[in-house]
């Protein structure tokens, strides 16, 4: 646990739910040590494919309850594809839904008391965020060429403000990877740092069940949230690829 | 999380085993996540492209196929119905018309008939005022007749009566003078 009560006192540890370590012995961590990390991102493998692949094994017409959900989120992201980005983008849409239901099991997992959260760590996001910024980049400039460029051109704007508009927007659009990554990171990190807050106060007697309470709710606010994040980032890849598509304004 | 005890592990963790700053920021750990990051992204990537997203496009596809061949078939039983229903209020139209037809030619038939029969009976019935007319005519003047004889017969008897020598000739003019004017 990430608290103890030593000598009356109490000693709170939120962020040690964090801390990589190796499953397998006591040495450092190296690229290729199996981790705790490496046990839930493949656990989250894991669901993805008992979801999408058993939950559908049988083909039903009329589908059973697990093919159901497997339908719906496929029919969700598809949809959020189509919708935000345009028909044309639907040959990316394994992508995406590789992105969504990656970030979706992750957190969901993440929620199992004592598990870890790799969506917590702005190494994995940065990886996802940066990933889809440099895929959308490069996606652009193949796609349009030098065309890509006219995405900072506001061209429906006054000329003698468009420099200073180029360069507003030039900046947003290298902040875009970094706000993507640690929207999800923080989210997730604060979450759960939060419960172990909580958790520490369930030490004292007097204050247990208030603490209890807490944790209920906060836990109840992390499951929504875990949701709402893998969306926002899913749909916000729709957004910067349906700019690399179509950069006019 | 399990206390660390060893210490070893990492230069992010304390001797107490627990986390140095943010663990999220440790460089030394980094590697292995993105490491395995990429492992699971290319799993679930090849995993959903190759078997979960075809089979769930194929399954929905045959879903829209039926409904939409279930929704075909039920518009044809539709139509087929409202075509049933057609037929069946034209043959009761038809069966209604033909019976007007029938009744209306029942009444002509019968209108003339009986027209026939009052002409008949009218022309019996004007042959028969006529003879009858005829009789009474025939009754009149044989009456006529008959009181003139009679006047004369009784003229000439009163003549005699009175005293006179009747002339039969004198009293027939002086009755028929007297029975024109």
């Amino acid at each position: 646990m990430a608290t103890e009560a030593e000598g009356g006192g109490l000693v709170f540890h939120p962020m040690d739910q964090f801390i990589v370590k190796p499953l397998f012995g006591d040495g450092a961590v190296g690229m290729f040590t199996f981790t705790n990390v490496a046990l839930w991102l493949l656990l989250a493998v894991a669901c993805v494919i008992a979801l999408m692949v058993l939950g559908t094994s049988k083909r039903a017409t009329i589908p059973t309850r697990t093919q159901s959900v497997a339908e719906l989120a496929y029919g969700f992201i598809y949809k959020m594809v189509e919708d935000v980005t345009g028909k044309d983008a639907v040959k990316y849409f394994p992508y995406i839904f590789t992105l969504f239901m990656f970030i979706v099991f992750s957190n969901f997992l993440a929620l199992i008391p004592t598990s870890f959260s790799p969506t917590s760590h702005i190494a994995i996001t940065a990886v996802l965020g940066f990933g889809v910024f440099i895929a959308v980049t490069v996606l652009g400039f193949v796609k349009n060429g030098a065309g890509f460029l006219g995405l900072f051109w506001v061209s429906s704007a006054p000329l003698a403000l468009r420099p200073i508009l180029a360069v507003i927007e030039l900046i947003s659009y290298f902040v875009r990877p970094v706000s993507h990554s640690i929207r999800l990171a923080g989210n997730i990190m604060a979450g759960h740092a939060v419960l172990k807050v909580f958790a520490g106060f369930a030490a004292i007697t007097a204050v247990a069940p208030l603490s209890i309470l807490g944790i209920t709710a906060i836990y109840a606010l992390e499951v929504l949230v875990g949701f709402i994040q893998a969306y926002v980032f899913t749909i916000l890849t729709c957004v910067y690829l349906k700019d690399a598509l179509h950069p006019s304004h | 999380m399990a206390t660390e005890t060893t210490g070893t592990a990492s230069a992010c963790v304390g001797p107490d085993g627990s986390a140095i700053g943010m663990p999220q920021l440790c460089a030394d750990w980094m590697p292995n996540q993105i490491f395995w990051l990429l492992i699971a992204l290319v799993a679930i990537y090849f995993v959903l492209s190759r078997i979960a997203l075809p089979r769930i496009a194929t399954v929905l596809a045959e879903r829209q196929g039926t409904i939409t061949n279930d929704l075909a078939a039920a518009e044809d039983l539709k139509q087929r119905a409202v075509e049933a229903e057609e037929a069946y209020n034209k043959a009761l139209a038809d069966a209604r018309a033909e019976a007007q037809k029938i009744i209306a030619q029942n009444k002509a038939d019968m209108q003339a008939e009986l027209d026939k029969a009052i002409a008949k009976a009218d022309a019996e019935i004007a042959a028969k005022a006529a003879e009858s007319e005829k009789a009474i005519s025939d009754i009149r003047a044989s009456a006529v007749e008959s009181v003139e004889a009679v006047a004369k017969d009784t003229a000439g008897a009163i003549v005699a009566a009175v005293g006179g020598q009747a002339d039969d000739t004198a009293v027939a003019a002086a009755v028929d003078a007297q029975m024109k004017g």
